[in-house]
């Protein structure tokens, strides 16, 4: 691809999210997102938040960025993310449960069982566009809930996978006590959340990147271009997949838990409302839609066993009335 | 063995005639304002609901029509209201209103009616087993099936041979030259949206006769409508119809032999379909994509 016409792209967007122009902006923006996050702990329990609900936050926004890299950097909807979530969780359990009490390789194969998945479905949808590649992933979403579901001796079927908890992580000769102390738990989480964002920050200023935001702006473009549309589409659901397994395996150690409702479609659709609700055109703003949603969802349920009536009323808020999420309406906001 | 696997033929039909009711309904609506209907399974759920409130004023055959017209009223009200406002945006958001309002309905259900199951009374004259040695085919199982290869064979009658029908199959087409011709689009996608949220109220009906009512019972019907419409071929009404039959008889033959892979079974059809036939059984090139 031509410098010109990546700087063109680049320059068409508004700033505050990598593929725009570096500038102020952006660094303000990650700076004051990094210090609210890493000082999270010391202010939460003023507000009556607790650090396993910011770990949970943090966990929800990884797989809510995750999405947004195919959903708002390469133009494609997958509705099923949920099934690599679900595997990460699950595949961190079982490790736990039945092979080994380390942390990291559990990590590990709940990363790659989550993203293996997913690079070989990926084989199959990457020629759907639209609404029919929604279509496709929810359906094969569908089936590692089932498995999980049906595979009782296994997985825990429909009570889920317990009886493993995460364990104090080795660091050649030191080891950090994440099992017993929610806070070190949390910071851990944000190192493997900032790894996730610097690695997704470096594939969106790569050429590489630069050319999923051409798929998404005009794929037929690209096409004649001479770009590989389907292969990179396939590329950026894989890499979607793995940092949505990411965020499942640290599901797992955070709840010491998999159930199979974390691998179901209803997850996917929350998953996708977190990053329309934060703005999926801003690298952030999913972000701001998991906490959002999930601070929300904590106090709801708190309340009333109706809640579903009004997360689905959320759903139809958004869709009416903030389209383009909460970051949208407020860069759309300063720059008039 | 032979009145097993007959017994879980009958019951794989059976289930497979819902999986069409739902699925066509789904694909008319995908077809002509693509748009994927998530809360179809909570409008079936409905036209349960419905039916087990008219019941004792007006009788099951009364209910067994108005309901699912109730049903494609308020489908009809809300597209008016709400999913027509989407069909030009990005099609994300066609899909999380759907999704929205399939939690919201749910809810309400549960809310009004109780989270646990509640039978549907059906008349007396059809709840009798036909003989001794097939005692499952009920006369409700025989008297389900007819009524739904009567609204099968209505609904393409219906889209073959009246007007609005032709309309809707050109739409589905090439909806910019139907528009060019004059004929009101909004109104056509409403109609539409409506004929298809009818067809799962009168599925809802009926399935409420044979398994009962609760709040979510439409959503295990969801998901094997949409992978019929994927195996039978996005565009074509007849692939899904044999879409919707093949998985629900493959699912009731697999329960007889590995009962824990009955869902798995749906799915690897439609991998294998999608690998060896992408545009599925009878789908368009060109229209998969």
């Amino acid at each position: 691809m031509s410098a010109t016409t990546t700087d063109r792209l680049g320059h068409a967007r508004p700033n505050g999210r990598p593929g725009g122009r570096p500038g102020l902006p952006q660094w303000t923006t990650a700076a004051v997102i990094w210090l609210v996050l890493l000082s999270a702990p010391l202010w939460l329990g003023l507000v009556g938040g607790y650090t396993a609900l910011a770990a949970h936050v943090v966990v929800m926004a990884l797989v809510a960025m995750a999405l947004n890299f195919l959903l708002g950097f390469t133009g494609v909807m997958s509705f099923g993310h949920a099934a690599y979530f679900g595997l990460g969780a699950y595949g961190a359990g079982l490790t736990l449960r039945y092979l080994s009490d380390s942390t990291w390789f559990a990590m590990l194969n709940g990363i790659l069982l989550g993203g293996i998945a997913g690079t070989l479905l990926g084989l199959l949808l990457c020629r759907r566009r639209g609404v029919y590649f929604a279509m496709v992933t929810i359906a094969f979403g569908q089936i590692f809930y089932y498995i999980a579901y049906r595979w009782d001796d296994f997985t825990g079927g429909y009570d889920g996978l317990r009886g493993f908890s995460r364990q104090p992580l080795a660091f050649g000769p030191w080891t950090i006590d994440i099992q017993g102390n929610g806070t070190l738990f949390y910071y851990f989480v944000l190192f493997v959340f900032g790894i996730c964002v610097a690695l997704m920050t470096f594939l969106l200023r790569s050429p590489f990147g630069r050319t999923l935001i051409a798929i998404r702006e005009n794929q037929r473009r690209a096409q004649f271009l001479g770009i590989a549309v389907n292969k990179h589409i396939w590329l950026s659901f894989s890499i979607s997949c793995f940092f949505a397994s990411t965020a499942g395996a640290l599901y797992a150690l955070l709840n010491n838990f998999a159930d199979p409702t974390s691998l179901h479609y209803n997850l996917s659709g929350v998953i996708v409302i977190m990053v329309v609700m934060g703005g999926m055109r801003s690298f952030w703003g999913p972000l701001v839609g998991a906490a959002i949603y999930v601070v929300l969802q904590d106090y709801i349920s708190s309340m009333t066993v109706n809640w579903m009536s009004f997360v689905g009323l959320l759903f139809v808020m958004v869709v009416m009335f903030f389209p383009s999420g909460i970051l949208g309406v407020l860069k759309r906001r300063a720059s008039t | 063995m032979l009145q097993l696997v007959l017994f879980n033929v009958t019951n794989g039909l059976i289930i497979g005639a819902f999986y069409v009711l739902m699925a066509l309904g789904v694909a008319m609506i995908l077809n002509l304002s693509n748009v994927i209907n998530f809360a179809h399974g909570n409008f079936l759920a409905l036209g349960g609901y419905f039916a087990f409130v008219l019941i004792p004023y007006t009788g099951f055959w009364v209910a067994l029509l108005v309901s699912p017209l109730l049903v494609g009223l308020l489908g009809y009200i809300i597209e008016q209201t709400m999913v027509r406002r989407v069909y030009s945006r990005d099609p994300v958001y066609s899909l999380l209103l759907t999704f929205g309002l399939s939690f919201i309905i749910q809810d309400v259900c549960r809310y009004i009616w109780g989270p646990n199951g509640l039978p549907l009374t059906v008349p007396d004259s059809l709840s009798q087993g036909l003989s001794e040695d097939l005692f499952f085919i009920t006369g409700y199982r025989v008297f389900m099936m007819s009524i739904v290869i009567v609204s099968i064979v209505g609904l393409f009658a219906f889209l073959r041979y009246t007007r609005l029908g032709i309309r809707i199959r050109a739409g589905t087409l090439d909806l910019d030259t139907v528009a060019a011709l004059g004929i009101n689009v909004r109104l056509l996608r409403s109609l539409n949206f409506a004929v298809g949220i009818f067809l799962a109220g009168l599925a809802g009906v009926l399935a409420s006769g044979q398994i009962g009512l609760n709040p979510n019972m439409g959503d295990d019907l969801l998901l094997p409508a949409f992978i019929a419409i994927i195996v039978g071929g996005v565009g074509s009404l007849t692939g899904t119809l044999l879409g919707g039959l093949l998985i629900g008889v493959a699912s009731a033959l697999t329960t007889v032999f590995w009962a824990s892979a009955q869902e798995a079974v749906i799915y690897v059809i439609m991998a294998l379909v999608l690998l060896v036939r992408p545009r599925g059984l009878m789908g368009e090139e060109g229209m998969f994509t």
